[in-house]
């Protein structure tokens, strides 16, 4: 029984290889976005941070570290998604932008 | 039901969303959408979350989401374009700080963790924090509220070498006896925090993009970490997508200022020694917006240059202005830009996007050098370590060797500038003391009403 580690691993292996062939074909006038969109991304922390806070405990302290957990990651995804929104709502082709 | 396979299940379909976004963003035709498939990958993910059978209490989930969504919600409509850059390293920070939580939170809720999960709990707290850290002195440079010189002192490298044996000596303590070590984690935590402040205060303002986006990096990762620590595969394959976006992002960033990226965070860009002295440069010669528009009105073709300087005279709406009136006026224009002009790849992009600049006349910087012999007129706004000859010609000098557009083989440069102060690099800059070039000395944006005036009047 090799175990999880194992098949996490793949995963992680596997994730690599997308993010790199996926990104690679981004164009330099898109980066900006880029950054922005991918940060959001890693605001899936938000995830993690769901179930800290959720969960059974008898001391505050894991309460307290959860929920700042989840705070900081939601404005991480909220932020991000909007401020991301916010900058491709301005790339216009030339025919759109004399209307 | 069986809630964890739906649950599960669920993450493979975000994480599929989250791919198939990043990919449609690749195109500005496609980029908006791929953007709201991505939201909508985490919507799901953050729903089917809440029916994990692990959380029970739902009161301050609600609390910090409600909290933290108009935080991001009044953040991300109010922040002007121009501190677009500033933003996406405390967003980035945020995260990593979120990730270092969650991973005090596991073990302070289980005091004994295997191997396993001990060392994803370090790493999580360790690239967490690092993020955390780094990212807000990155925001910190970058808004100005710190210095943006390198901060160097004597025995800098050692001091940093010694806290990173340290923390990783703590970690290994740590990991082997975990149920006694609470002490020893929080140092863990607090060292972090140090090792981020040190790794980003001596990397001198102008290269924050290739720090922001290494960052942006260490954020998936640290996310990527706190999914080993709580067996999460949605944080696993999305921490590492954002890993790896981040790190090929990185590389091109160094690439387009052929310095390497340990050259970027170790050699402090200070530090280099200047060995050709700042002597004799000659004459700069500056021009009146009178004279400027009898050389504009004569051009066939003007390529515009901006850099940072056009950002903050916000000066981007009466560019596009003058560009329509040249082009009325049978002038072919073109913008030229330099990869890392600006504070952010794609800096200058997005706030000529936002002036209504149509994105086919935007144009790189190796296409444009392979013309700029043909160009009447070169217009740079507020860009200088992006247009230095020194880079091509200097090998004394910090930017030897980054590659940088070639105003000065065009016919005429005309560079708008306030004064002659150096630019973010600190380096002087030999083409403004060449045959073919002006000043235009003043605020970009009045510099560029004028010119706009003198069209119309005319």
């Amino acid at each position: 029984m090799i175990g999880e580690p194992i098949y996490l691993a793949f995963i992680l292996m596997l994730s690599i290889f997308v993010g790199f062939e996926v990104i690679s074909k981004v164009p330099s006038i898109l980066h900006t976005p880029l950054m922005s969109g991918s940060n959001a991304i890693s605001g899936i922390t938000l995830v993690g941070a769901l179930i800290a806070a959720g969960s059974e405990t008898d001391t505050w302290v894991p309460i307290v570290l959860g929920t700042a957990a989840v705070t900081f990651a939601t404005i991480n995804v909220v932020g991000g998604y909007l401020v991301t929104n916010r900058m491709l709502a301005m790339f216009k082709k030339k025919e759109e932008a004399h209307k | 039901m069986n809630f964890e396979l739906l649950i599960n299940l669920a993450y493979i379909l975000a994480a599929g969303l989250f791919i198939f976004g990043l990919k449609l963003l690749g195109s500005a035709a496609t980029a908006r959408r791929g953007n709201m498939l991505s939201a909508l990958g985490m919507f799901i993910a953050v729903v089917v979350t809440l029916l994990n059978k692990e959380i029970i209490d739902f009161k301050w989930i609600i609390v910090g989401v409600v909290i933290g969504s108009f935080i991001g919600v009044l953040a991300a409509k109010f922040v002007k374009m121009t501190q677009m850059p500033e933003m996406v390293a405390l967003l980035n920070g945020f995260g990593g700080i979120a990730s270092l939580l969650v991973g005090w939170g596991v073990y302070h809720a289980g005091p004994s963790p295997t191997y396993f999960i001990g060392t994803t709990i370090f790493l999580s707290v360790l690239i967490g924090g690092v993020t955390f850290s780094g990212s807000l002195i990155a925001w910190g440079k970058l808004s100005e509220t710190i210095g943006g010189k390198p901060v160097l002192f004597p025995g800098q490298r050692i001091v940093n070498a010694l806290l990173l044996l340290g923390v990783i000596t703590a970690g290994v303590l740590f990991i082997l006896h975990p149920a006694t070590s609470y002490p020893l984690f929080l140092g863990v935590i607090g060292a972090s925090l140090i090792i981020g402040i040190m790794v980003v205060i001596p990397i001198g303002g102008a290269d924050m993009p290739v720090v922001i986006s290494l960052l942006n990096s260490y954020s998936g990762l640290a996310a990527c970490a706190a999914g080993f620590v709580i067996h999460n595969n949605v944080l696993i394959v999305s921490g590492s997508l954002v890993g790896a976006s981040g790190m090929i992002l990185t590389r091109i960033m160094c690439k387009a200022m052929n310095r390497s990226l340990a050259n970027v965070l170790f050699s402090g860009f200070g530090a280099v020694i200047h060995k050709k002295k700042a002597g004799e440069q000659g004459e700069a010669k500056p021009i009146n917006s009178e004279d400027t528009y009898y050389l504009l009105d004569s051009a066939q073709s003007v390529v515009f240059v901006p850099g940072y300087g056009m950002a903050v005279a916000q000066a981007q709406h009466v560019v596009r202005e003058l560009a329509e009136l040249l082009e009325e006026n049978g002038t072919e224009v073109k913008y030229a830009i330099h990869p890392v002009a600006g504070r952010m790849p794609g800096h200058m992009n997005v706030l000529l996007a936002e002036a209504n600049v149509p994105y086919d006349q935007l144009v790189e910087m190796d296409d444009i050098n392979s013309q700029i012999n043909t160009v009447d007129v070169c217009l740079v706004i507020g860009a200088n370590d992006v247009v230095n000859p020194a880079a091509r010609e200097d090998d004394s000098s910090p930017i030897y060797g980054m590659p940088i557009i070639n105003v000065d083989q065009s016919k005429t440069v005309i560079v708008l500038k306030r004064s002659m102060a150096t630019g973010f690099a600190g380096i002087q800059n030999p083409l403004f003391f060449k045959d073919n070039t002006r000043m235009l000395f003043g605020d970009a944006k009045s510099s560029l009403s004028h010119l706009v005036t003198e069209f119309k009047e005319n």
